[in-house]
């Protein structure tokens, strides 16, 4: 499904990943670990394609295609999506405005929102003086209404409180599961684990991927030792 | 009485563009009309009892209390108005009254080069509540043509007057609006201007005075600016009565035309409110946007506020936008349509929708 083979990416003239290899395929999920500023974010956003991130090396292959020169729109059109870690607020912009866009489907866009507890927020201005659990919840339904192939999702439960993530957890484990959708999602908390079967995880440090193995064995080593002890490599180590 | 028969005062050529500019030529959803060309009044009737409206100058022949008002909101500010108007309207809600359908009034110019006058007076009587839609448009011959409107509102105790201006000029016409609003007490009035279209200067600074205790005042405004437009528009409230509340809301968006927003706000008595606030976006190089918020006061326990925020439409927002599949045209042009909101204008729900897909149409295709 998606495929990146030697991804270096440049932020401003500083290389900020380094020579990234990983594969994932149709109805999996991976997890990516790694300490702030490790560059997790910025794989995440040059998958999608956004602007000031450039590919200096290496190919991103989705469904077949390269897609390193697609614009956002296009490759959202192939099948991409995002849940975004901080969106920004759009005045005047409801977020009803968007889920009519995303959905054609109005029980689908009630349901979900009546899942998600957003039916009050559908009138309100997109991200506009939601709380950190509000903007989440949004994110993760707009991206449900977008029906991906691909999911990305950036700490999809931080700001989230326990209650609220199991039902994202839910609506999201739900989501892969029934129509084998694929995901790549960061976390530091681990919390989304408990709901969302990843085959595999990764470690990124400093731009480069370091370790993959099972997501709750690598989740509990970092909790007990760090990521130092990643470097070390208790895992087998990426090529 | 029948609907619509203002209809036939209006060419088929004229239709769009009188349309545009927020007229209902149905009357349908309208209480009474008012409609002027270039000098004539051409049509003034009311479809409701609680509703008088009518030529000026029948209502400064007719009526015995006109010397209350005319030219009197002008003389309390010790401000001079030009005397050399023609026509205009007289619009007097009656005592107590709500008037549930909004009540229009047309201000057109046909003729090439005309300089079209007028003096209005809007009295809205002690506890009544009206919606006012003026509609200002100019002809397809217009050219060079010229505004000049005055206005004096007065709303009574208690009373609640919500007036929307609704300009929809061409780009060679030159506007000017000159308004003062007398407000008693517990009184409310809201003011809203949405100038769309190309135009070629605009030039006002309607004031306010809130003379009551517990009065309120909102001026909201929003403006497109397109390449060769000038509007230099402000609005002006005096918290003159204790407990009053003023609150200014401007959202421009220029698309290479010039824009000064001023406002100012300025309490002359204590426990009073004031907010003022600017939003600009520029979509050209050659736009400029220039926000002149003002507040004043020589008392302690007044509370006065003002944010401005101009620039261009954030990247992080177009590319947001990008990530739900739109294209980057799109999301600027759904971005442009978001900032100028119209549920800042406190419309009804109807109103609301009709100035909502007034300016869906007059949007489209403009950037």
């Amino acid at each position: 499904m998606l495929e990146v083979n030697g991804l270096s990416v440049e932020v401003e003239g500083k290389l900020i990943l380094d020579n990234i290899h990983f594969s994932i395929k149709k109805g999996e999920a991976a997890v990516l670990f790694g300490p702030n500023g490790s560059g997790k974010s910025t794989l995440i956003k040059t998958i999608m394609g956004f602007a000031g991130y450039e590919v200096t090396k290496g190919d991103i292959i989705f469904k077949g295609k390269k897609i390193n020169d697609f614009s956002t729109e296009q490759r959202v059109k192939l099948g991409l999506g995002i849940m975004y870690q901080h969106p920004p607020a759009i005045r005047g912009v409801k977020l009803s405005q968007i889920a009519r866009v995303l959905s054609k489907n109005e029980k689908d866009i009630r349901l979900m929102s009546e899942r998600l507890a957003l039916t009050g927020h559908l009138d309100r201005d997109i991200n506009l003086g939601f709380s950190g659990g509000e903007m989440k919840r949004s994110e993760l339904f707009q991206v449900i209404l977008q029906n991906p192939d691909f999911l990305l999702l950036d700490e999809p439960e931080s700001g989230v409180d326990l209650e609220n993530i199991g039902i994202m957890g839910k609506v999201l484990s739900d989501y892969l599961r029934d129509a084998a959708k694929s995901a790549l999602m960061i976390t530091h908390t681990g919390y989304i684990l408990e709901y969302v079967k990843a085959k595999n995880s990764c470690v990124m440090i400093e731009g480069k991927l370091w370790c993959v193995g099972n997501p709750k064995e690598m989740f509990e080593s970092i909790r007990k030792y760090g990521y130092d002890k990643c470097k070390e490599c208790v895992c087998p180590r990426v090529k | 009485m029948s609907k619509g028969e203002i209809a036939r005062h209006i060419q088929p050529e004229e239709k769009k563009i009188i349309s545009s500019s927020g007229i209902d030529i149905s009357e349908d959803m309208r209480s009474a009309t008012f409609l002027q060309k270039d000098s004539s009044v051409v049509f003034s009737r009311s479809l409701s009892d609680d509703v008088e409206i009518m030529n000026i100058h029948d209502a400064l022949k007719e009526l015995p209390d006109i010397k209350n008002y005319y030219g009197q909101a002008f003389k309390s500010l010790n401000r001079d108005y030009p005397l050399d108007t023609e026509g205009g309207y007289f619009i007097r809600v009656k005592k107590g009254k709500t008037v549930e359908l909004p009540i229009q009034a047309c201000l057109f110019l046909k003729s090439q080069g005309f300089q079209q006058k007028v003096h209005n007076i809007i009295v809205v009587e002690e506890g009544a509540r009206v919606y006012l839609i003026t509609g200002c448009s100019a002809s397809e011959a217009a050219h060079e043509g010229f505004h000049l409107g005055i206005s004096e509102f007065f709303v009574k105790k208690d009373a609640y007057l919500n007036f929307t201006m609704i300009h929809s000029w061409r780009e060679d016409v030159s506007v000017k609006p000159m308004s003062i609003s007398l407000v008693e007490e517990g009184a409310s009035f809201i003011s809203n201007y949405i100038s769309l279209r190309p135009v070629k200067e605009i030039t006002m600074y309607p004031t306010t005075v809130l003379n009551g205790s517990d009065a309120r005042a909102r001026y909201n405004s929003l403006i497109l600016s397109h390449p060769d437009s000038f509007h230099d528009i402000g609005s002006r409230v005096i918290l003159k009565g204790r407990n009053t509340q003023a609150e200014i809301i401007a959202r421009s968006v220029s698309l290479g035309g010039r824009v000064i927003n001023r406002g100012h706000i300025k309490a002359e008595n204590k426990d009073v409110t004031g907010h003022l606030e600017c939003r600009g976006l520029i979509l050209s190089e050659q736009g400029i946007i220039h926000a002149i918020p003002e507040m004043e006061t020589n008392y302690r326990d007044v509370n006065l506020s003002h944010e401005a925020a101009i620039g261009k439409i954030s990247k992080d927002e177009i590319e947001y936008l990008c990530s739900r599949g739109f294209t980057a045209e799109e999301a600027q042009s759904i971005i442009v349509r978001g900032f100028m909101d119209v549920d800042i204008l406190g419309l009804p729900d109807m109103l609301r929708q009709e100035i909502d897909k007034l300016e869906n149409d007059m949007l489209k295709g403009s950037f």
